[in-house]
């Protein structure tokens, strides 16, 4: 077993971009933990979605061993995490694992919002926190400046920051020193009855599932039994790792150590993360504080195109959240749709993820209803329901009132953008709490609502600032508010899933926002399609598509008429996989589309 | 022949499937696949080649003549057509000889149609009384536009005023004449095309094909458009504004439409291409060139080689150009038939149509004329005025 005095355990935190999972790389490298050819870029981040789009969606842990200065040999489990504010959830958690935090800040960028919220987990966990200036390689770096700011806007010591390049590898060895003198050894006691963190689990299609555990004290070795304290639940461990970044076999795992753990588990599920995993005999009594689950805030229903999928839906869906804890579901029925599944997620790029991951790894072809929030109905028997799906509205003469859940965003932004982010919440219904200015940057704090966040704040706000301003948000709580339900009516009939909550004073804006959408989104029929939206029975805005007026081959090519009727077919097949409303047929590109404002 | 394209008639005792060629002939197309350049727009089988062994191609020619005709004894001949590529640019001794081939491997009426493509530069004008002398009777003359920078614009190789002269000539050495021209070009108005159309009939064409440009992948256009470099050309609706106003020109100049972009005073319509429309039997004969032909009872799709070399090899060698030969069901007939015939102004018989399918359009049909799109009667279905221009929306829907 490792002396306690020769681990340490950290978290790497930072903004979106920053460069943690480049740091990474630099770290396993540096170590040799990973042989010079099978390196790769972000090698943590090993999902197709995460490779493709450059980001880390998932917080990922390795072990290395580093030889330090002063002649030991010390075992680092580093947790990579993700910066994007939807997973924020995966970075709360991580940090109960280890001691310390590397502060990755881009020294070109400066503090953003999520290196404050991340800080302000680092400090709730009591983490030691290491801060390290990245990108020094870059001419526009200003790491002086951006130390100052560190020490005004978050208020921690900077002057030991460590400059580095996680490009260039310049300065990454004295980032292994800090790691080995800054921050703290783990403590635990050998001796006393198992209590290990499940800090995570997946589905391997190998192994089965598997969690990954911190051992806070005792050991366990391969073969014991043990059990999990909330569902009481006993396994056998048929495998015991550590990750290098693959699983290694290892005998043992004592205080301070991260590991994984396989045993007979069927389903994720039956893991709970922040569970407190000890021996079945002599076992723990008292579990170790749990996490605070993570809440689904977006809501959308997932159907198939084709209706003849959804048996194959379904069992994409089961794989996919023995994968991801975070995201819900439950079996939904459309008139229009058919058979499908509302499903909860952390926010917009959560549900992309998923949807992108069930089209390309399940190839099922999804058309996503308008997302949602969940709403407080207040029925004037005094029965509260929460709203998931507006298509459940009940009957306006039983409701009191309705509540709206709240944000606390943040919001940081370069001067001259300040008047257009300003103007932007304004437009969300936003209520400013807080403006405060750090050098040339703004800090705004306001109170949204979080349905005017959720489905194309983010986008609107980097557009708007030109990719300045950085965001972050929490949960505030309820709110009522003077919200209806908008239905949308194509060709005179109500389609579900466009059906939308809104507020009553910006109904009408967004229902002839709609309509012009969807007449751009909906490909012209033979016939002219009215498009309406309607609060109650009154129609509150109209748009008419008008019937296709040129769609026809010119000229033929000396009989060769199996080319046309390739074309034709190929035509028809693409009809075919768009989800038919009454006569007309709606891509299902159009669902989410039609919800995005242009402000 | 006009009986062909007028008054929607059906056939008293309709021809079983087997017979079912009967309703449009027999014609024969000839594909020529070489051109002086390539125009950008243009997706057709046509390639600019530096030498032409006419020794060569007049012997694979004449091989493929003798082995379809061993397919077809005794078919009487409707029409042959030489199309292109350039078959303006072919020595008219080939030409001649081809057709002197044809004449030895099937009967024909004597009121046979021979069309050939020409373009109109000096260089092919200086041939046309060869072409007639083989015993061409019809030309078809892409003259593409009447407008200096419109015609530099889609690459061509002539002027207006070398296209006159050309299309002169012709009618001085041929008993039928048309010509084909390009709108809905790049930045073109409805006025401009209209004061062009105007002076198109004035030129006094018995036919006119009046082709909406259309963009195709692969060509120097497809790729300039998907690289957002193709500017000007007209949206949906303006091009159906286009149409529109061609049908009522051509109308009212005695030349009203008879097919999609085809336009004909009456009984000069192309029976060749209404072969293809009334969904005759033809063979296909040259690189790339495409057949229908009933053999047995039965109907088969062919297909020749496309590129010009190893077509012009194969034949020498292998004895055989095709490459593909496809059973045609009744039902694929069917929609071949639905597809070339609703092209037409006179419209398809349903009766035909059930002979070949056990499909029912009667649901789909009474959809498409509450919009006005479609109408039926006495057993005849066509596209209304209104429908043309949206012919494959409406193929979409009548497609199972
Ligand atoms: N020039 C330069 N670029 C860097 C450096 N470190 C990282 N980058 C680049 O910055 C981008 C983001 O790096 P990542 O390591 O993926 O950032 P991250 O913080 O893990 O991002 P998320 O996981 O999405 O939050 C990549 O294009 C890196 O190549 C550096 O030191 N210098
Ligand atoms: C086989 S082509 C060419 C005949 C001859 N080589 C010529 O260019 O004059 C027959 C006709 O199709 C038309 N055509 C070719 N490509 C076209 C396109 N992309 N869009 C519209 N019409 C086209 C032209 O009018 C052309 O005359
Ligand atoms: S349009 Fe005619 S001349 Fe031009 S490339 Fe095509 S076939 Fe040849
Ligand atoms: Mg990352």
């Amino acid at each position: 077993m490792i002396k306690l005095s020769n681990i340490r355990n950290f978290s790497i935190v930072a903004h979106i971009d920053h460069g943690k999972s480049t740091l990474a790389d630099r770290l396993i490298q540096l170590t040799g933990t990973v042989a010079e050819r099978d390196m790769q870029a972000q090698i943590l981040d090993s999902m197709d979605i995460e490779r493709e789009r450059g980001i880390t969606i998932k917080a990922n842990s390795v072990r290395i061993e580093y030889p330090a200065k002063d002649g030991e040999t010390y075992i680092l489990n580093l947790i990579d995490t993700p910066g994007h504010v939807d997973f924020a959830y995966e970075v709360s958690r991580s940090m109960r694992a280890v001691e310390g935090s590397l502060l990755v800040v881009d020294a070109t960028q400066g503090v953003e919002a999520q290196t404050l919220a991340n800080v302000y987990y680092a400090i709730e966990a009591d983490h030691e926190i290491v801060p390290v200036l990245n990108k020094i390689d870059l001419p526009a770096s200003e790491p002086e400046r951006i130390c100052e700011q560190i020490e005004d806007v978050i208020g921690i010591d900077a002057s030991e920051a460590v400059h580095i390049s996680a490009k260039t590898g310049l300065g990454v060895p004295d980032v292994l020193e800090a790691i080995v003198t800054r921050l703290p050894a783990p403590t635990g006691d050998p001796d006393a009855p198992l209590k290990a963190m499940l800090v995570d689990s997946w589905y391997d299609s190998y192994l089965g599932v598997v969690v990954m555990v911190r051992i806070m004290d005792g050991t366990v070795r391969r073969g014991d039994r043990i059990k999990m304290m909330q569902t009481g639940a006993t396994y056998g461990i048929d495998k015991l790792a550590v990750l290098k970044p693959q699983m290694t076999d290892i005998d043992v795992l004592g205080p301070g150590e991260i590991g994984v753990i396989t045993a007979s588990i069927k389903q994720v599920r039956d893991t709970r993360v922040g569970d407190t995993i000890t021996t079945e005999k002599r076992g723990a009594t008292v579990p170790l504080p749990g996490f605070k689950p993570a809440q689904p805030v977006v809501f959308c229903g997932l159907f198939p195109v084709d209706a003849a999928e959804f048996e194959d839906l379904r069992a994409a869906i089961d794989k996919l959240a023995l994968n991801d804890a975070s995201f819900s579901f439950e079996m939904e029925t459309s008139a229009a749709l058919g058979f499908g599944f509302r499903c909860g997620f952390l926010g917009l790029l959560h549900l992309e993820v998923i949807r992108d991951r069930l089209e390309r790894e399940y190839d099922i072809d999804l058309i996503t209803t308008a997302p949602s929030v969940i709403y407080h109905i207040h029925m004037r028997s005094g029965e509260m329901i929460e709203l998931h799906n507006p298509a459940d509205m009940p009957d306006l003469t039983y409701v009191d009132h309705l509540e709206e859940p709240r944000i606390k965003a943040t919001i940081l932004v370069p001067d001259e953008y300040l008047g257009d982010v300003l103007k932007l919440c304004q437009d969300r219904r936003g209520i400013q709490m807080d403006l405060t200015y750090a050098g040339a940057r703004a800090m705004v704090v306001y109170d949204l609502p979080l349905n005017e966040v959720v489905f194309d704040f983010y986008d609107r706000l980097k557009s708007v600032t030109k990719g300045y301003a950085s965001f972050d948000y929490q949960m505030m709580g309820y709110r009522e508010d003077a919200l209806v339900k908008m239905q949308v009516l194509v060709n005179e009939e109500p389609v579900d899933a466009l059906s939308t909550m809104v507020h009553r004073d910006r109904a009408e804006a967004r229902g002839r926002m709609m309509c012009e959408k969807l007449k751009e989104l909906i490909p012209r029929h033979m016939f002219k399609i009215p498009i309406q939206a309607a609060i109650g029975g009154r129609v509150i805005a109209r748009e008419t598509l008008s019937a296709m007026r040129k769609d026809v081959t010119a000229k033929c090519y000396g009989g060769d008429m199996t080319r046309k009727k390739k074309l034709l077919e190929k035509q028809k097949k693409g009809k075919k996989k768009m989800r038919q409303f009454g006569k007309v047929e709606i891509p299902q590109s159009a669902f989410i589309s039609a919800l995005k404002m242009d402000d | 022949m006009s009986a062909l394209v007028q008054s929607p008639q059906a056939a008293p005792a309709p021809l079983t499937r087997a017979e079912d060629w009967r309703n449009g002939g027999f014609g024969l197309y000839i594909h020529w696949p070489f051109c002086a350049s390539k125009c950008p727009y243009c997706d057709f089988n046509s390639h600019v080649s530096a030498e032409i062994e006419t020794d060569a191609w007049r012997n694979a020619y004449i091989s493929e003549l003798r082995r379809v005709a061993a397919l077809t004894p005794g078919r009487v001949l409707n029409s042959v057509f030489f199309g292109g590529g350039t078959p303006s640019l072919m020595d008219p001794e080939l030409v001649a000889a081809i057709l002197e081939e044809v004449r030895a491997c099937w009967p024909q009426g004597n009121d046979i149609e021979i069309t050939l493509e020409a373009n109109p530069t000096s260089v092919e004008a200086g041939r046309f009384r060869g072409f007639r002398d083989a015993g061409v009777n019809r030309v078809s003359m892409g003259i593409q536009a009447l407008n200096d920078s419109d015609l530099r614009a889609l690459g061509r190789l002539h002027s207006v005023e070398e296209a006159r002269h050309a299309f002169d000539i012709a009618r001085n050495t041929f008993e039928r004449i048309s010509f084909d021209l390009i709108y809905a070009r790049q930045d073109q108005t409805l006025a401009a095309w209209q004061a062009e159309l105007r002076e198109a009939i004035s030129m006094a064409a018995d036919h006119l094909s009046l082709y909406q440009l259309t963009i195709e992948q692969g060509t120097a256009f497809g790729d300039r458009y998907a690289r957002g470099r193709l500017k000007g050309l007209p949206d949906d609706d303006r091009a159906a504004d286009m149409y529109f106003a061609t049908q009522e020109l051509t109308d009212a100049a005695g030349l009203p439409g008879y097919e999609t972009s085809n336009h004909a005073a009456p009984g000069e319509e192309s029976r060749h291409n209404m072969i293809y429309w009334s969904y005759g039997d033809y063979a296909g004969i040259g690189p790339g060139a495409h057949g229908r032909l009933t053999l047995d009872g039965q109907r088969y799709g062919t297909e020749a080689i496309r590129a010009p070399a190893a077509w012009l090899n194969a034949v020498t060698e292998k004895d055989s150009g095709d490459v593909v030969k496809t059973t045609l069901s009744g039902e694929d007939q069917a929609w071949e038939y639905l597809m070339m015939g609703l092209r037409v102004t006179r419209g398809i018989d349903l009766t035909r149509f059930s002979t070949l399918s056990n499909h029912d359009l009667t649901p789909k049909i009474n959809e498409l004329t509450s919009y006005g799109l479609v109408e039926k009667q006495s057993g005849i279905l066509r596209v209304t005025k209104a429908g043309q221009p949206v012919l494959n929306g409406i193929l979409r829907e009548l497609l199972p």
